[in-house]
């Protein structure tokens, strides 16, 4: 069992849910957060340049049985991904963690382990 | 509205009388200090009621749109302001021109010509054309709700201007000019006395037009829409309650017995439609919700606008009762048809205002149908009323919807209305304003 931390621009949420509930992955949580990354946008507001210190972002956070690891991130990539011409994918698109996942445990009944994701 | 005269002072410019005519008018006309000062006041609260718009529409949809969407009212607010003074005034209460399609008044244009002038009630005209002036701009921003979170800012400000043009200013011409040919159809006129047909109507009629034109949003029906800030739509609602006094009550251009009259039927029919939403909500759905409240608040108050001043509070209950029960028909046959009138333009100004324009027609009050029956030189009935009202009301309905398709057309050949969807997904705040709406809830 893996859980899988995406890291994505907000205006792409609808598109990366949409896309991951036609891959047939419709257990998902979400949460604004924001941060830090490589990408500097300029914003030009009330005649002013200025960048941004904290960027908001989404986090998708998704626990998944180990056969899905691969359907979900190549998703995720697919949707959040952003597309400028022929130049595909930019810096601030975000990042994909993937970290090992003892245990899961569904409250309703108990159950624990791959039956219970 | 409907018994305003207003004192024939350019014809005395027209002879070259310029100077006498200007004294003759003065010594001939008092200012009505009571008059004036609850016309001031009503001009002040209809301006209330545009940001009250803002507030309702703006809770009503996500937060990637709520500054767009209160954009929308505030645009108006300025842009119809101006084309207001510049030639609004005139195109609505100047005398016919093309066959009567709309007024002209050379005199008004920046309405240069009317700087010592005073009506006959007492009012100084600056006062009824800046009262009239707020009308003209809330009803553009009416429509935007039946084409939220999904149109280009600057073709939007394009089609209030055209729209505020090309409809609201013919359209106020003919129902509230003294030379309008629905002024003067039947006996006493048709009555719209705060705007029913000019701003409900129309505007409702024009936002369904616009919302199948363009079509629904990203992901409608499916995806459920959740308001980003109900307690917002409530503040929103009540300050368009409050506004709404300044909208009927001061359309009687006077502080006496018809304000009065306007004043208690809004009160009432506003209270009834709130209560009769809530209630159909119990019975229907099990809970009384606070959007709903509000719905039937909004469904009252437009419903009696065309009739505030010819009914009595028992007549103004029923137009709410009436309002709020087909209002919320309208809405549930919105949901099953599945067009995207997205904050219910349509299904609240719309249908209300329809419903107002003609079931008013049974609760008249009698000395109006005595007056409407001397007119008439005989005998006038509720029947020959109801088809005058009917007249009207199609009329409006026929003449907005064509106008609004040929501006969207138009429009579209130049600069696409509809956002494409990146942009939708993005949110309005972010694409045209370069904004968020609640910045301060991220920890930047």
């Amino acid at each position: 069992m893996k859980l899988i931390t995406a890291i994505i621009r907000e205006v792409q949420l609808d598109q990366v849910r949409e896309a991951l509930i036609e891959a047939g992955i419709t257990r998902i949580t979400v949460s604004p957060v924001s941060g830090h990354g490589q990408q500097l946008t300029k914003e030009y507001y009330r005649g002013q340049v200025f960048v941004p210190d904290l960027i908001p972002k989404m986090r998708l956070e998704i626990a998944v049985n180990d056969k899905f690891v691969d359907v979900t991130t190549d998703t995720i990539i697919k949707a959040a991904r952003s597309i400028e011409g022929d130049n595909m994918g930019q810096v601030g698109d975000g990042k994909i963690f993937i970290t090992n996942l003892e245990d899961c445990i569904r409250i309703r009944t108990n159950e624990h382990g791959e039956s219970a994701i | 509205m409907t018994h305003l005269k207003r004192k024939p002072l350019f014809a005395l410019i027209a002879t070259g009388l310029l100077f006498s005519g200007k004294l003759m008018a003065q010594e001939s006309v008092e200012i009505d200090a009571g008059a004036t000062a609850w016309m001031l006041t009503s001009t002040a609260l209809v301006l209330l009621m545009i940001p009250g718009l803002a507030m309702f529409y703006g809770g009503l949809v996500r937060t990637k749109n709520v500054l767009g969407t209160m954009m929308h009212s505030f645009a108006a607010m300025g842009i119809m302001s101006i084309l207001w003074v510049a030639v609004g005034y005139s195109m609505s209460f100047g005398s016919n021109v093309l066959g009567g399609w709309f007024g002209w008044n050379s005199d008004y244009v920046f309405l240069r010509g009317i700087d010592t002038n005073i009506l006959e009630g007492g009012v100084p005209e600056y006062v009824f054309s800046m009262f009239q002036g707020k009308f003209a701009m809330i009803t553009p921003a009416l429509i935007a709700g039946a084409f939220a979170e999904r149109v280009n800012f600057k073709a939007y400000v394009i089609f209030i201007i055209a729209w505020g043009l090309l409809v609201y200013n013919p359209l106020c011409h003919w129902v509230w000019a003294e030379d309008g040919f629905l002024f003067n159809m039947g006996a006493d006129g048709a009555i719209d006395f705060a705007g029913g047909t000019v701003v409900h109507i129309s505007a409702g009629i024009s936002g369904l037009v616009a919302a199948i034109y363009i079509g629904a949003r990203r992901g409608f029906p499916k995806q459920n829409v959740r308001p980003n800030n109900l307690v917002m739509t409530l503040m929103g609602a009540g300050l368009l309650w409050v506004g709404w006094f300044g909208f009927n009550a001061g359309s009687s251009i006077e502080s006496g017995l018809s304000t009065a009259q306007a004043l208690t039927a809004t009160q009432v029919a506003a209270a009834a439609g709130a209560v009769t939403w809530m209630l159909i909500e119990m019975w229907h759905a099990g809970k009384a919700t606070a959007l709903g409240f509000a719905s039937g608040i909004l469904a009252g108050l437009v419903a009696v606008t065309p009739a505030a001043g010819v009914v009595q509070p028992l007549g103004a209950i029923a137009l709410g009762i009436i309002a709020s029960i087909l209002c919320y028909m309208g809405i549930m046959l919105k949901n099953k048809l599945g067009y995207d009138d997205s904050l219910d333009a349509f299904g609240v100004h719309g249908l209300g205002g329809i419903v107002g324009a003609i079931f008013l027609t049974f609760f008249i009050r009698h000395s109006w149908m005595e007056d409407a029956a001397a007119a008439a030189g005989g005998s006038w009935t509720i029947w020959n009323q109801l088809g005058v009202q009917v007249a009207a009301v199609a009329i409006a309905i026929v003449y907005a919807a064509v106008v609004t398709i040929l501006i969207l057309f138009i429009l579209n050949k130049c600069i696409k209305f509809r956002s494409p969807d990146e942009e939708e997904m993005m949110g309005l705040d972010q694409v045209y304003h370069g904004e968020r709406g609640y910045g301060m809830l991220n920890a930047s």
